[in-house]
């Protein structure tokens, strides 16, 4: 018993943490299945959202509205901002590259991280600023059973939940709305969707707004954790090993992916990083997705891929 | 109406095989590389113009000739072989403290061969996370090759024998010593920079014009049918990754020994790997020229934005100048990647193009 409750704490929060990446690896899920495009931007997307929300919020605040109104209209300023930033996507970059492969499409795409990390420190600029929406202390449970107890941090639980209602609500629109469903052929084939009479940039535009709300809810989680400031955007790198591991198309990949990275992660900082000389944190996720992408080429979840000629 | 072609017939298989089976490309490119190896370094010497000040070997032409080897690298990897890497820093990493702990640790050994042998250690490793692109492919690897970048970051900050256990984890190169040649001054630096890329630029231009090349275009434009064609995929894939390794790690050393002189392992983070992957998209997938063309793009840009306004008398702020060269990159790549997915090399071949029937382009 003696290491088992270090062990439970180190696990349980490790899986917290993972819940963590999948926000973020849930906006990538979304527009890959609905548009094929690999977004690398999506963590640039969360940096604009979380940029677009502190600054209003504290422009609010400083206008003397109270908290939960501020709260409110930044939110839906954020909102609005992710929307313009979805329309302008969609209208200049991926609208023309319809129906390329899709290597064009993920570089395009590396080519908007650029440009919404470029113009979201213009425009809001680029300190850390502290965001506080989630309680950040901890709770301690289980003291009777093990010395000390184990500690579990309120903002970890509070972005499972929200990750939680988020892939419950997504899983159901993708399933049974008409869009949703829209979504998924325009995934399928882009260009047999369209002879169906399936509006494709329409279609476009609601999927990368859906990521960008996405987004923002990451922001809220993210930007209480670390404040809102450009490291933000590294997060996109770590939730592709995530990704990888949960397979492209998979909504509950995105979740178990981000339990197996984080809890690994954790874990093999803790047992096996003093053997190796520690930070094994930075490369581990990597590693793990590599094995498992030599076993499993999709992803645990993905769908199987079929190679034509 | 620049120049006619006319009268210039292929007689033997040689003629009709060479580099630049054109006269006027010949001669252009001897007028370019005369320029680069006599004037230049005469200029400097004399102290004439702008080459007499150490700035532009500094800040421009040396950084240019390095970056422009390792965009050569990934362009064979990527625009050849149409494996996307985002894993270049990581290789310059390698290729540059592989060259430290050679030198150090076998000081008999001449500077070159240790350079040499560094571009050998990142082929190996290249060898090594090639593996998985027998298996995976596209995003996959991609994410794969930020494996390997992820990796080497941290393998070189926290394994205090890869730098000699210095405590601040910065190193110094050694004495660029070549058989007696000690190279110091920024124009000697340069000059052993522009030897090193025009030998590397011409193998890679021979490489890509052979049969392995035309095995890695098979396999980038469809695996599948490669294989059937009967290419094997483990051979052009392996040899790609392997080829392309070695010429980022020996850019990877040059930068370190030739450029920095004093580097820390944050010098080859995942920016770098952008940047190099920048250079081949804009300069032109697919094309040594290309390689060039975007290095010097992706190195002036900066430079650019920062002395253009001020001549003018609107001085950016760094921070400005920071952010707007992100965001024209951005906008770059996406324009590019929509109007012309060759970039600047087959912007520069049309021109040709045009320039040839002007005026009268009929």
């Amino acid at each position: 018993m003696e290491g088992l409750g270090p062990f439970l704490e180190v696990l349980i929060g490790g899986l917290l943490a993972g819940v963590l990446y999948s926000l973020v690896a849930l906006g990538f899920v979304l527009i890959y299945k609905a548009s094929g495009v690999f977004n690398f931007a999506q963590g640039a997307m969360v940096l604009l959202a979380g940029l677009a929300l502190v600054r209003s919020l504290d422009f609010l605040v400083a206008k003397g509205l109270p908290f939960e109104v501020a709260v409110v209209g930044a939110l839906l300023f954020a909102g609005a901002i992710m929307a313009i930033t979805a329309w302008l996507i969609e209208r200049y970059v991926l609208g023309p590259l319809l129906n390329q492969s899709e290597m064009t499409l993920f570089m395009s795409t590396i080519g908007a991280t650029f440009i919404i990390e470029g113009a979201a420190q213009m425009l809001f600029g680029s300190d850390v600023y502290p965001l506080q929406l989630y309680p950040t202390d901890a709770w301690i449970i289980l003291d009777e059973v093990f010395p000390g107890g184990i500690l579990i941090s309120k903002l970890d639980v509070w972005g499972a939940v929200i990750a939680g209602v988020l892939v419950a609500g997504l899983a159901a629109f993708f399933q049974w709305t008409r869009t949703g469903r829209a979504l998924r052929a325009v995934a399928d084939d882009h260009a047999a969707a369209q002879s169906v009479g399936i509006p494709i940039n329409w279609i476009w535009f609601v999927v990368w707004l859906i990521a960008g709300l996405v987004a923002v809810v990451a922001a809220t989680v993210w930007g209480t954790k670390l404040g809102v400031q450009f490291s933000i955007t590294f997060l996109a790198l770590k939730a592709l090993p995530v990704l990888i591991i949960g397979g492209f198309t998979s909504i509950p990949g995105a979740i178990v992916g981000g339990l197996v990275i984080g809890a690994g992660e954790k874990l093999a900082e803790i047992y096996l990083g003093p053997y190796i000389g520690g930070g094994i944190e930075y490369w581990f996720a990597y590693v793990l997705a590599l094995a498992v992408l030599l076993v499993r080429p999709q992803g645990l979840f993905g769908e199987r891929i079929i190679e034509r000629i | 109406m620049l120049y006619r072609e006319a009268g210039q017939f292929k007689t033997s298989y040689a003629g009709d095989m060479a580099i630049f089976p054109i006269r006027q490309d010949r001669i252009g490119l001897a007028i370019l590389l005369a320029f680069a190896f006599v004037v230049v370094p005469l200029l400097a010497y004399f102290e004439i113009g702008p080459f007499g000040h150490d700035y532009i070997f500094k800040a421009i032409l040396i950084p240019f000739l390095i970056l422009s080897l390792a965009a050569i690298g990934l362009n064979i990897l990527t625009g050849y072989c149409g494996q996307i890497s985002l894993g270049g820093g990581a290789f310059m990493a390698i290729g540059a403290y592989a060259a430290y702990n050679f030198s150090l640790r076998i000081p008999e050994l001449p500077l070159l061969f240790s350079i040499l042998l560094s571009g050998g250690m990142a082929a190996f490793v290249g060898i090594l996370f090639g593996i998985p692109s027998l298996r995976i492919k596209g995003l996959y690897l991609a994410v794969a090759t930020l494996a390997a970048q992820f990796f080497f970051d941290w393998l070189f900050l926290r394994v205090p024998w890869f730098t000699n256990y210095t405590p601040s984890g910065s190193v110094n190169a050694p004495e660029l010593n070549f058989f007696g040649w000690v190279v110091n001054t920024p124009a000697e630096r340069y000059m052993l920079a522009l030897m090193f890329v025009t030998v590397f630029a011409v193998i890679a231009k021979n490489l890509t014009r052979g049969n392995i090349g035309r095995q890695w275009m098979a396999i980038r434009d469809m695996d599948i049918a490669a294989e059937l064609m009967g290419i094997r995929p483990l051979y052009a894939k392996l040899s790609a990754f392997a080829i392309s390794s070695f010429f980022i790690g020996v850019a990877g050393a040059l930068w370190a020994f030739v450029h920095l002189g004093s580097w820390e392992p944050l010098t080859f983070n995942i920016e770098r790997s952008f940047q190099l992957l920048f250079m081949v998209i804009i300069g032109g997938l697919g094309s040594i020229l290309g390689c060039f063309l975007g290095a010097a793009f992706i190195l002036i840009l900066p430079i650019f934005l920062d002395q253009v306004p001020h001549a003018m008398g609107v001085p950016l702020s760094v921070e400005t100048v920071s952010h707007l060269v992100y965001i024209i990159t951005g906008a770059l790549i996406c324009f590019l990647l929509i109007v012309e997915p060759h970039g600047f090399a087959r912007l520069w071949a049309i021109a040709k193009e045009k320039l040839r029937l002007w005026p009268f382009p009929y």
